[in-house]
């Protein structure tokens, strides 16, 4: 595929703007709506989560994103993540993304651990024969091998976290986005998780990771980006960027 | 695309470009290829779900249609019985494509409405939902087969080689029922009531359709009612096979394939074009 403008990164962010278009009273059913429609017309109120993002971010990469709640930081990951399709802007994403916005999306609760293992790998878009090669990995690491045949609603929610993190992460991602995935699960499973978030970046993944916590923001990644109503309020290295964000919301 | 966990990183990689939109119509179509693992489990997942806390198990499939003919049967049949030749079976094979195309319908709503949670996580292509609804609708419909052969047998009813047309007949009702379950769909989004609305008209269409009575009972003025309704020739050339022994006739068929290919280019092209939005609505 060629390109007009050379893009060599791994994710590329010219220009994102999202708009949000909700109608100003939330319009429930289609008999209501054709009632306003009559009356006075339907209102629209647009919002833009995100204003004129610009990023670049090249191989083995690792960014922080940060800023208070309704900033636009899980906007922009599903971005990246093909889930929303840009109102303005190109974005560019070189190679697979693995989508770890939240474990366990998509299990049901009547199916046992390992027919849910192979329905979510397909949700990821694996077919079947790669879920059977990787079958083996996901149980071990998720260390479930004795309830793998048990209906999921058996499970506790910390074993439904474990096995849809196990799944999620059964894969060489050129991209890893996490959203606060790290507040999950006990100990231990925190510390395996976190332990093959540090795998996927020495195998040279590009890591963006939004979060609250600026100690895993200035531990994790080198740079930083501080969203503010949508708009990057500052971009840097990230003991710097953290400094100014603490500093400003003193 | 899926790659394997070993996937080597050499191999040449997929450049995502929101620039580069190719066709809704046709993308989609792409997407859903390679997400066809994804359809073969949702349908599994769907008749798995549905019979596992269930005593009987998949026996409900064939006793469901059967139960429901046999009353139909025992309250009709006095009615219709020297009119109908075999009445259970023309009952009963009508009953079939109609419990196929209302269930495809209704599953391809409530699924996209039950996916909406996974739409705003990940991405996946949207018409999945409504494919693997007409999936599970064809699985059970030919399980249901199975209580039309035994019904056939015990009547006496004729097993002639017209049968072999059945599966065209199934394949348009499945692209009729799939591209009315897009357009509903494409509305579920928005209307929280679509479904409730259309739960009531299809009460009323399976009435005006002759399901269990026969066509020619319905007075001359108001045969226009069957001439314009879809389910009429889906029906026909689903039962006449099996009921009167031969193929419907070639206007019927003519018919049938028109609405089944209309209703699955408009409704393809009404959801997909919407595509983008769904992950904007909650």
């Amino acid at each position: 595929m060629n390109t007009p403008t050379a893009f060599d990164g791994v994710v590329r962010l010219e220009g994102i703007s999202v708009r949000y278009t909700r109608p100003t009273e939330r319009i429930e059913t289609l008999k209501e709506y054709a009632i306003r429609r009559l009356k006075r017309g339907v209102r629209f109120d647009q919002f833009w989560a995100l204003r004129g993002v610009s990023l670049e971010l090249g191989q083995g990469e690792s960014l922080g994103v940060i800023g208070p709640n309704g900033a636009g930081k899980t906007t922009m990951l599903k971005v990246i993540a093909r889930v929303l399709r840009p109102t303005e802007g190109r974005v560019r994403v070189r190679g697979n993304v693995a989508p770890l916005l939240e474990f366990g999306a998509g299990f049901h609760p009547e199916l046992t651990g390992r027919e849910n293992i192979f329905l979510n790998g397909a949700l990821l878009g694996f077919t079947r024969r790669e879920m059977e090669a990787k079958y083996g990995r996901i149980v071990a690491f998720s260390e479930m091998a004795e309830f793998i045949d048990a209906p999921l609603r058996t499970y506790s929610s910390g074993m439904v976290a474990r096995l849809g993190f196990a799944v999620a992460s059964d894969v060489t991602p050129d991209v890893l986005l996490l959203d606060e995935v790290l507040a999950v699960g006990d100990e231990s499973f925190r510390r395996k998780s976190a332990a093959r978030m540090n795998e996927f970046k020495a195998q040279g993944a590009t890591l963006i990771l939004v979060t609250h916590s600026m100690q895993n923001v200035v531990d994790m990644c080198q740079r930083a980006l501080w969203l503010d109503r949508g708009q990057v309020r500052a971009l840097g290295p990230a003991p710097e960027v953290t400094a100014a964000y603490v500093q400003a919301a003193k | 695309m899926g790659a394997a966990a070993a996937k080597p990183i050499e191999s040449p990689v997929e450049i995502y470009d929101s620039a580069k939109r190719p066709s809704p119509f046709i993308d989609e179509f792409v997407q859903l290829l390679r997400y066809r693992s994804l359809v073969a489990e949702l349908v599994a997942r769907d008749i798995k779900t549905r019979y596992k806390r269930s005593v009987l198990g998949v026996a409900w499939t064939l006793l469901n249609p059967l139960a429901t003919m046999l009353v139909m049967a025992f309250v009709f049949q006095t009615l219709f019985q020297r009119t109908v030749e075999h009445y259970s079976v023309y009952l009963l094979s009508a009953l079939l494509v109609w419990q196929f195309f209302s269930t495809t319908t209704t599953h391809a709503m409530n699924q996209l409405v039950w996916g909406g949670a996974l739409l705003h996580r990940i991405y996946l292509p949207k018409s999945v939902f409504a494919v693997s609804a007409a999936g599970t609708g064809l699985v059970n419909l030919l399980i249901s087969l199975i209580p039309l052969g035994v019904v056939m047998a015990l009547t006496g009813a004729p097993l002639r080689p017209a049968v072999l047309l059945m599966p065209l007949a199934v394949l348009l009702l499945a692209m009729f029922s799939l591209g009315l379950g897009l357009l509903l769909s494409t509305l579920a989004v928005y209307f929280v009531d679509v479904l409730n609305m259309y739960v009531i008209v299809l009460t009323m269409w399976m009435y005006l359709t002759p399901i269990l009575y026969p066509a020619d009972i319905l007075p001359a003025s108001f045969q226009w009612v069957l001439k314009v309704n879809p389910m009429y020739y889906l029906v026909e050339i689903f039962r006449s096979p099996v009921h009167a022994g031969v193929g419907a006739p070639l206007a019927a068929w003519v018919a049938a394939a028109l609405v089944a290919a209309g209703s699955l280019i408009v409704g393809w092209w009404a959801f997909t074009k919407q595509a983008d939005e769904y992950a904007y609505r909650v």
